[in-house]
């Protein structure tokens, strides 16, 4: 019990320390790499929660995945740090706003469950015991016939994402060749090659 | 959930290890051998020319493509660990809310694939 | 008080150094055979292209391996000064550990495992899929072109086959029905799962040579055009741990196709002769046969063209085991076969 506590102000410690590096970070690739140690102590504490699924989707997929795109987008881009640094001051207003938002948001949530009728009858029907049956079971079997309509407009969301990123991104440049393999195998010694009796002394 | 934890400790004490080991092979590496850092030796290998112009710049945006692409079929994936597991239990029902959403993800792919984002050139 | 120590020795530290000889027992063998696999891959290949390998230090050189951990230890660690030195440096130690670490969960025997956990299999592919980062790391702090493009190469590539990796899992995952790596051998008691899924096995194959950066597909590393890629710059124990790390990761790959495919510590036959041999014993047999293939096929086939790799991984593999994994689906769910 004392290491479980022990882990939690761990993991807590660290992504706190490290959300705050991201934004301190003068570099912006460093900023994603610490983005990715905060990504991995929120999976540490969804862990301490016993959602051991959540946990290793979480690195899959936002370690694994997105922070590979984001690393790619920082690590690329052209620009001058010094002149990002000075727009540091101009850009703070809004980024405050932004995080004002999300904080009464987060707090909206919050009181809504401390004062709303339902939250104690979630709290009366909680996950399935972990000796019963593993959380990725528990999941599963919700998921897919419960929450049927959020499933399929996730989807769907998916959907528009790889339509979207397609027409944002693609770019056909002229004047490339392409391997056609099946012209390649199909291509006969008859169709290419000729055999001719060459007199001697005599040429082509 | 406490024989769950139970379970991972031994990962935590094992990245700790890991941890360790290397950096104490590159400290110890560090350590014993002999540091005789020059400015020739430390300039980037370029083919026995000076470095000319800065390494990092901007590449082509079919990269990102590719890492969009991923993120989807990653995410996809991810759906599917928990209907593989629990597929037993769900039923027809299940498997054909599946495959509904596996038909609208082909959807995109069939797009992808005609409009030609997976040539690579 | 001594009592108090009696069981704080008997409640926490015990339990520790156990784990920790687990550990130990774990790392210390497959550090070993790291090391012994680049020797054997050195023999392999060079008996395949008649000659002799190495030979000179120790009874049929089997000591170069040792001999070659040790120039690597003493050589001078340069640090370019182009380069992001922390990120430099902590490049190939995260190769090193992340190879490690994903044995934490490898069963090797009925019971004999270090962590049993639930998700065996997803905490595979998440190791699995923070290898990327080792490598991008590299290429971007090297601060070196050749570095950069070796490292974006081999991300773009990584990132191509782990999709299909993905799906060949689901599809494993469906015939057994559970996340945890030891039901996984044990639902191949009657039949290993290369008889039923024989091509996943070979897609899992390839897709295993190009997520560990092997040879066909070691684009980024290419000698001729990268000049080694992204560990260009690289020298002494960082190098070393990207060796490891590399060799590490094969044999981890291996493993896993063992698990899956060839019913990791199982025996091939239900014979009482056979089961008299122990697990381990057969486990590490199907790692060294599919570690004999990853250097027969170095040695054997030429590099692929970059199009071509990725080619293969988006248009066939990736299309060829997400229909293999609907048809498994409904195979399973209609002959009512699903694992309950």
């Amino acid at each position: 019990m004392i290491i479980q506590g022990l882990v939690f102000y761990l993991f807590a410690a660290l992504a706190i320390a490290g959300g705050v590096l991201v934004i301190s970070a003068k570099n912006p690739v460093h900023s994603v790499l610490w983005l990715i140690v905060v990504f991995f102590n929120a999976a540490g504490l969804f862990l301490l929660q016993g959602a051991e699924f959540l946990a290793m989707v979480l690195v899959v997929v936002y370690v694994g995945a997105v922070a590979v795109l984001f690393l790619f987008v920082v690590m690329m881009l052209d620009i001058n740090f010094v002149q990002l640094r000075q727009g540091f001051l101009h850009y703070l207003p809004s980024g405050a706003l932004v995080g004002i938002v999300l904080l009464v948001e987060l707090a909206v949530v919050l009181v809504g469950w401390a004062v709303s009728g339902e939250a104690p009858k979630s709290l009366a029907a909680p996950a399935p015991e972990l000796a019963k049956m593993t959380n990725t079971e528990a999941l599963g079997h919700i998921l897919y016939t419960q929450y049927l309509y959020l499933f399929q407009a996730s989807g769907v969301v998916l959907l528009i994402a790889m339509i979207g990123s397609i027409l944002l991104t693609l770019r056909h440049r002229p004047g490339t060749r392409h391997q056609n393999i099946s012209r390649q195998v199909d291509r006969h010694p008859k169709d290419t090659l000729e055999i001719r009796k060459v007199p001697s002394g005599g040429g082509i | 959930m406490d024989a769950l934890l139970h379970e991972y400790f031994p990962i935590l004490i094992f990245l700790g290890i890991a941890v360790a080991i290397s950096v104490i092979a590159v400290a110890a590496s560090w350590i014993v051998a002999s540091q005789h850092p020059d400015r020739e030796k430390d300039s980037p290998y370029e083919c026995g020319f000076e470095a000319f112009g800065d390494a990092r710049g901007k590449f082509d945006v079919r990269f990102y493509l590719v890492s969009i692409l991923f993120i989807i079929f990653d995410l996809e994936v991810a759906f599917l660990f928990p209907w593989a597991v629990s597929l037993g239990k769900i039923g027809l029902f299940g498997f054909w809310s599946m495959m509904l959403f596996l038909g609208v993800l082909t959807i995109g792919f069939i797009y992808e694939w005609r409009k030609g984002a997976l040539e690579w050139e | 008080m001594a009592s108090l120590f009696l069981e704080l020795w008997q409640a926490y530290l015990w339990p520790l150094i156990l784990i920790i000889l687990k550990i130990v027992a774990i790392v210390v063998p497959l550090l070993v055979a790291v090391a012994y696999l680049t020797y054997a891959e050195r023999k392999v290949i060079a008996a395949m292209q008649m000659r002799k390998g190495p030979n000179v230090v120790g009874p049929f050189g089997l000591l170069q391996p040792i001999a070659d951990g040790f120039k690597l230890f003493l050589k001078e660690t340069i640090l370019p000064t182009a380069s992001n030195k922390v990120v430099y440096l902590i490049a190939p130690m995260l190769t090193f550990f992340l190879a490690l670490v994903a044995w934490a969960v490898i069963p090797f025997d009925e019971g004999i495992v270090l962590a049993d956990i639930n998700v065996g299999v997803l905490y595979l592919f998440a190791i699995s899929s923070l290898g990327v980062y080792g490598i991008i790391m590299a290429g971007w702090a090297s601060n070196s072109k050749y570095a950069f493009l070796g490292g974006l190469r081999s991300a773009a590539q990584m990132v191509s086959y782990e999709v299909s990796i993905g799906f060949v899992l689901i599809s494993i995952l469906l015939t057994v029905g559970s996340l945890n790596l030891s039901d996984v051998v044990m639902a191949q008691k009657k039949m290993w799962f290369i008889l039923p899924h024989l091509p996943l096995f070979f897609i899992f194959l390839i897709s295993g040579l190009a997520e560990t950066n092997r040879s066909p597909f070691d684009l980024p590393e290419a000698e001729a055009e990268l000049v080694a890629g992204y560990n260009v710059e690289y020298s002494a124990m960082p190098f070393a741990l990207f060796f490891l790390g590399e060799y590490a990761n094969m044999i981890l790959m291996s493993a896993m196709t063992s698990i899956l495919f060839l019913g990791g510590w199982l025996p091939p036959f239900n014979l009482a002769m056979l089961a008299w041999i122990p697990g381990p014993i057969w486990f590490a047999l199907k790692i060294a046969f599919v570690l004999f293939i990853f250097l027969w096929v170095r040695a054997t086939f030429p590099r692929y063209r970059y199009d071509q790799l990725m080619r293969l991984g988006w248009k066939v593999f990736l299309p060829f085991s997400l229909a293999w994994l609907v048809i498994t689906a409904g195979v399973l769910q209609f002959t009512g076969l699903v694992p309950k």
